[in-house]
C-alpha cells in the first residue's frame, strides 16, 4: 500500500513521459491536469542532475491540459486534436499518449483515441499512466508495454531471428540518474564480446527503428531486479525469445567479469572472446587498484567500513554486491525505495543474501527518505563505525552530522550536474572507488585531530 | 467582490473572476481595449504544450510559511519534491536576515484504492503524521485534481483537526483542472489564509506596509525607510503571528499585481486596510507614483516629494551611465501576466528597445483596480504601444516564431523551463527569480547591471545553439499562423 512520503523518491506514472523522451524521436503527449508534465520534468530536471529538456522535452510536451469540460464532458475530443496537433508540429518517429489522474478517474479511453490517430509512419501508442496508479517504476513498464502491445506486436508479428543480436531492458530512464552513461557501458560491454546490440534508450540508441527490429533478437537481457520483467516474459511469449535474467547491474571487477561470461555462455558466444575481453579488462582494471592502495594501507583506520543504502532495488543491489565483496563495506541497513511488490521484494532480498556472505543488515522497503534518514541515523549512532551512505541530495546533512561519506546515486540529485558519468562495468567501478575514497577529504586534510574539530566541521559544510 | 468573500469556501478561479484569457496577437494597445470591453480576443487554442497549474502556484505562497507545515493530498506526481525547496528557502531565509528553517511538506500518496473508496482516512493520517513530525504552528491541505474529482470533503477534515489539534488545518482548493490560469491557485492559498488564519485587527500600525512577495531578498526596507516606514513580508518566510496580524497594517502593495491583486482587496474589503492603488514599484514613473499612494495612505505626503527628488538625484546618473553601455540593445520580454509590464517599466527606463512581450496569461480586469490604471495600461504610458504583444501560457511553440523574427538581444524571463528557449536560440535570458531586486529605482540599477553580465553568455549559448535541434516540423515553422 502507497504510504504517506515526505522526501520523495520518485515520482507518480504519468513520470514514465521521461522513458517516452529517451527513446530517440519518440514523442509524449500528455493527456491531463494543465501541470502535471511540467511538474513531473521539474522532479527529473532539478532531481535528476539537471539533464534538461533536451530535443522535445520540457515545456515543448504537447498537453490536452485538462480543464473543467474535459473533466465533466469527458476529453476525449480535446485528445484527439492535440494528437492530431502534435502530429504536424513535432517531428517524431513515434507518438506515445499519457493520461493523467483526471483522464483516468473519467475514464477516456486513450487507447482508443491513439489506435484511430495510428499511422503507419507516424505510430501513435495510448496508456495509462494516471499518477494514482502507481509510481513511476511502474509507469515505465506500463510504457514499455504499450509500445510493445499496440505497436511493435500489430506491425511486426513475426520475428526474423538474427544471431547475436541482443535487446536490452535495465535502467529507468532519468529516475535512475545515471541511466545514459549506464547504458553506453552495457552496449559497449555487450559489443566487445561480439554481440549487435539493441540498447532502446539513451543517445546510443537509434531509436524507433532500434524497436522495430526487437522481435529479431537472439535474445532480451534484463539487467534489472523487478523492472521490466513483464517486457521480456511478453516478448517469449510473443516470439518464443528467450530472456537473460540478471537482477544485478556489474559494477567493478568482479561483477563485471562475471556478467560477461554469464551473458557469453547464455549467447553462446566464443568463450576465447569472453575470455580475452575479460583479461584485457581486469589487466588495466588490477593495475589501477593496486596504484592507489597506498591509500588504502596509509589510511585504513579512517575508511569506512560501514555501508547504507537508500536507493531503488536496480542500484542498490549492484552497489551493495561490489561494495561488499569488493571494497570490504558491509551493509548495515539497505533500503529500497521503488516499491517493488511482494513477490519482486522477497527476490530482491534474496539475491541481496544470497550474495553477500557476511549480511547482517537490516533490510527495508521504504519510500519515504525521511523515514529511511531516522533509521540510518539511529543505527549509525549505535555501529559506531565511519560509514558511506549510497544516498540522494536529500542525505547531505545526514552525512554531514554522522560524518559519513554520501554517494550521491539516487533520486533526488538537485545539486550535482550529470552528463554521462555512470558507474556501471569496470571503469565504474574505478570512478565509484574515486568519489568514495575523495570523500574522505571533503573535510580537509585527514589527521588525528581533523575530526574532532567540530568548529572546521561546521564552517566547510557543503550544502547542509 | 462583496465582502461577503469570506463565507465562501473558495474563491471564483480568475476564468470567471478576472475573465482572464490565455490567447492574444496584436499590439498591446488592442489588448487594453479588449479588456476595456470584457471582450475576449480570439478562441482558445485546439494545440498546446504543457502549462503549469494552480496547485503549484499554492505551494510557493504556502511552502515556506515559517513554522507551517503542508499537506499536499495527491499521488506522488504532484508532490515530487527535491531539496531545492529548503535551498530556496534557506537561502532566502539569509537574505532577509532571518534564521533558515527547512519548509515542512509532506504527501498523502493517494492511491488507486483511495480514488474509489476515498483518501480521507488517509488524509487525516497525513495531518496527524505532519503535526507529529514538525510540531507546526499551521497546517495547509492542498487538494489536487485526483482528490477534488473523486469528492474528497477535505473542508469537513480541515474543521475537525482544527478542533483536535487546536492549530488552524486550513484548506486550499488549489486543483488543477478547475483553472486554465495557473495564478488562480495564488487566490486559493490567499483565501485559505484569509479564511482561516488572519484575524481581526487589534491595533493599528500606522507605519507598517504589507508587501505580497515571493522569497526576496530585504529591498523594501531602504525602499519604505526613505518614508519612514517599515515592510511586512507576506507571506513566504513570514511566521503565522506576522500572517495573523496583516489586518494590522497601514495599507498593502505587492511586487507584482498578479500576485497580489485578490489579497489586497479583501484585506480593503473586510479588515479596511487600504490597498496602494498605483503599480508596484518598478521603474522611475511607477516608483514615483507608488511612494506618492503610499505616502498619502500613511500620512507621509509632506515629505514624500523631497525623498522622490532626492531618490532621482541619487539614482538618475546612475541610471544614465548604464543606458549607455545598453544603448541600441533589444529586449524581449517572456513573463507575467503584469510582472511583464513591470519589467517593460523597467527595461524602458534603460533605454532598451522592446522588441516584443509575451505574458503567460491576461487578467481582462483585477480585483479593485479600474482598467484605466491597469498595469497594461501603467506600462504604455510609460514604455509606449508595443506592437508585438501576444499572451500564451508558454508555449514554446509559439514563441520560437515570434524570437526567431525579431531577433533580440537578450530575453528577460520570469518563468522555470522557459529560458531555454532563449538559450537554443543563442539568445541570452535573464532569469527573474529573485523579483524583490528589481523594485525601486536601486532595482532599476540592479537589473542593468544583471544585464550586462548576461550578455557574456553569447558565446556559450551560442554554441548551444550551433549543436541543437528542434522539434518543430517544417510545416509549421514555415506557417502563418501562430497557433491553431
Amino acid at each position: 500500500m502507497s504510504k504517506i512520503i515526505e522526501q520523495a523518491k520518485y515520482t507518480c506514472a504519468l513520470g514514465a513521459q521521461q522513458s517516452v523522451l529517451a527513446i530517440p524521436r519518440a514523442i509524449p503527449i500528455i493527456h491531463a491536469g494543465p501541470g502535471c508534465s511540467s511538474r513531473q520534468f521539474m522532479f527529473v530536471s532539478n532531481g535528476s542532475g539537471f539533464q534538461g529538456e533536451g530535443y522535445a522535452g520540457g515545456g515543448q510536451i504537447p498537453s490536452t491540459n485538462s480543464s473543467q469540460s474535459e473533466v465533466v464532458f469527458g476529453g476525449e475530443k480535446k485528445l484527439a486534436d492535440t494528437i492530431e496537433g502534435a502530429k504536424k508540429v513535432i517531428d517524431g518517429d513515434l507518438y506515445v499518449v499519457l493520461s493523467g489522474c483526471t483522464a483516468g478517474i473519467v475514464g477516456d479511453d486513450v487507447k482508443q483515441v491513439a489506435a484511430e490517430a495510428y499511422e503507419d509512419d507516424k505510430p501513435v501508442v495510448g496508456v495509462d499512466t494516471a499518477g494514482f496508479r502507481g509510481n513511476n517504476y511502474k509507469g515505465h513498464e506500463i510504457v514499455l508495454e504499450g509500445i510493445l502491445n499496440q505497436f511493435i506486436y500489430i506491425d511486426f508479428p513475426k520475428a526474423n531471428v538474427r544471431k547475436g543480436l541482443v535487446n536490452v531492458f535495465s535502467v529507468v530512464p532519468y529516475q535512475n540518474p545515471f541511466w545514459r552513461g549506464d547504458l553506453e557501458e552495457i552496449k559497449r560491454l555487450l559489443e566487445s564480446i561480439g554481440l549487435e546490440v539493441n540498447i532502446l534508450f539513451g543517445y546510443e540508441s537509434d531509436g524507433v527503428s532500434e524497436w522495430k527490429d526487437i522481435p529479431n533478437a537472439q535474445f532480451n537481457l534484463l539487467i534489472s531486479p523487478w523492472v521490466g520483467l513483464n517486457a521480456v516474459k511478453s516478448l517469449e511469449k510473443k516470439y518464443g525469445t528467450p530472456y537473460l535474467h540478471i537482477p544485478t547491474l556489474p559494477i567493478g571487477l568482479k561483477n563485471t567479469s562475471s556478467f560477461l561470461r554469464t551473458v557469453g555462455e547464455f549467447a553462446k558466444v566464443d568463450k576465447d572472446k569472453v575470455e580475452e575481453v575479460v583479461a584485457y579488462e581486469e589487466k588495466k582494471y588490477k593495475q589501477y587498484f593496486v596504484a592507489f592502495g597506498d591509500l588504502l594501507a596509509d589510511f585504513a583506520s579512517y575508511l569506512p567500513y560501514h555501508l547504507y543504502v537508500a536507493n531503488d532495488s536496480l542500484y542498490g543491489l549492484a552497489f551493495a554486491d561490489f561494495l561488499s565483496n569488493e571494497l570490504g563495506i558491509t551493509p548495515k541497513l539497505f533500503a529500497i525505495t521503488d516499491e517493488p511488490d511482494n513477490k519482486s521484494k522477497d527476490f530482491v532480498i534474496n539475491t541481496l543474501v544470497s550474495k553477500n556472505a557476511e549480511w547482517d543488515g537490516k533490510v527495508v522497503a521504504e519510500g519515504d527518505n525521511r523515514v529511511i534518514q531516522d533509521l540510518i541515523y539511529q543505527i549509525i549512532k549505535k555501529e559506531d563505525t565511519k560509514s558511506l551512505i549510497i544516498g540522494s541530495s536529500w542525505d547531505n546533512e545526514l552525512a554531514f552530522e554522522t560524518d559519513s561519506i554520501l554517494i550521491k546515486a539516487g533520486m533526488p540529485i538537485s545539486d550535482k550536474v550529470i552528463i554521462n558519468k555512470s558507474y556501471v562495468g569496470y571503469k565504474g567501478g574505478l570512478t565509484l572507488i574515486e568519489e568514495i575514497y575523495s570523500g574522505l577529504f571533503e573535510k580537509g586534510m585527514i589527521t588525528n585531530t581533523t575530526h574532532a574539530d567540530k568548529d572546521l566541521k561546521e564552517k566547510t559544510c557543503p550544502n547542509a | 467582490m462583496s465582502s461577503d468573500a469570506l463565507k465562501l469556501t473558495e474563491v471564483e478561479v480568475r476564468d470567471r473572476r478576472l475573465k482572464s484569457i490565455l490567447s492574444f496577437n496584436g499590439k498591446a494597445s488592442e489588448l487594453q481595449e479588449y479588456s476595456r470591453q470584457l471582450k475576449k480576443p480570439e478562441k482558445d487554442r485546439c494545440f498546446s504544450q504543457c502549462g503549469d497549474c494552480a496547485q503549484m502556484c499554492a505551494a510557493t505562497v504556502t511552502y515556506h510559511i515559517k513554522g507551517a507545515a503542508v499537506v499536499v493530498h495527491s499521488p506522488m506526481g504532484c508532490f515530487a519534491n527535491t531539496p531545492n525547496n529548503n535551498e530556496a528557502t534557506k537561502h532566502a531565509a539569509l537574505e532577509r536576515g532571518i534564521e533558515p528553517f527547512k519548509v515542512q511538506t509532506i504527501c498523502s500518496n493517494i492511491s488507486e484504492k483511495d480514488t474509489i473508496y476515498g483518501g480521507i482516512k488517509k488524509l487525516n493520517d497525513a495531518v496527524h503524521t505532519a503535526y507529529e513530525r514538525f510540531n507546526p504552528t499551521v497546517i495547509f491541505i492542498q487538494s489536487s485534481c485526483a482528490a477534488g474529482i473523486v469528492g474528497d470533503d477535505i473542508e469537513s477534515v480541515a474543521e475537525e483537526l482544527t478542533d483536535e489539534l487546536g492549530i488552524p488545518i486550513v484548506p486550499v482548493f488549489c486543483e488543477g483542472f478547475k483553472s486554465k490560469i495557473w495564478s488562480s491557485g495564488f487566490d486559493a492559498a490567499y483565501h485559505g489564509i484569509l479564511r482561516k488564519v488572519v484575524k481581526e485587527p487589534k491595533e493599528k500600525k500606522k507605519d507598517l506596509v504589507n508587501i505580497f512577495n515571493f522569497l526576496g531578498s530585504d529591498t523594501f526596507t531602504p525602499i519604505l525607510g526613505k518614508l519612514g516606514l517599515r515592510p511586512n513580508y507576506l507571506v513566504p518566510l513570514a511566521d503565522v503571528e506576522t500572517i495573523e496580524k496583516m489586518s494590522e497594517a497601514a495599507c498593502s502593495t505587492h511586487i507584482c499585481e498578479t500576485l497580489g491583486t485578490y489579497i489586497t482587496k479583501v484585506l480593503e474589503d473586510e479588515y479596511g486596510v487600504p490597498k496602494v492603488h498605483a503599480p508596484a514599484p518598478y521603474g522611475v514613473e511607477w516608483t514615483d507614483k507608488w511612494y506618492r499612494e503610499v505616502a498619502r495612505l500613511t500620512g507621509k505626503e509632506d515629505i514624500v516629494e523631497d525623498v522622490i527628488k532626492s531618490e532621482h538625484e541619487r539614482v538618475l546618473p546612475e541610471i544614465e551611465k548604464i543606458r549607455k553601455e545598453l544603448e541600441g540593445k533589444k529586449v524581449y520580454i517572456f513573463a507575467g501576466d503584469s510582472y511583464a509590464h513591470n519589467i517593460a517599466s523597467v527595461v524602458s527606463d534603460l533605454g532598451l528597445e522592446i522588441s516584443g512581450v509575451t505574458t503567460l496569461h491576461h487578467d481582462m480586469r483585477t480585483d479593485g483596480e479600474d482598467s484605466e490604471h491597469s498595469t497594461l495600461q501603467e506600462m504604455i504610458d510609460v514604455a509606449g504601444d508595443i506592437d508585438r504583444f501576444t499572451v500564451c501560457n508558454k508555449q514554446p511553440y509559439e514563441v520560437i516564431k515570434i524570437l526567431k523574427e525579431l531577433k533580440p538581444d537578450f530575453m528577460i524571463v520570469r518563468h522555470m523551463n522557459m529560458t531555454i528557449l532563449g538559450g537554443k536560440l543563442g539568445i541570452p535570458c535573464l532569469l527573474e527569480g529573485e523579483i524583490n531586486v528589481s523594485a525601486g529605482y536601486d532595482g532599476i540599477v540592479t537589473t542593468g547591471k544583471r544585464i550586462k553580465h548576461l550578455l557574456n553568455a553569447k558565446k556559450i549559448l551560442g554554441t548551444l545553439a550551433e549543436y541543437n535541434e528542434f522539434p518543430y516540423t517544417d510545416w509549421w515553422m514555415n506557417e502563418e499562423k501562430l497557433y491553431f
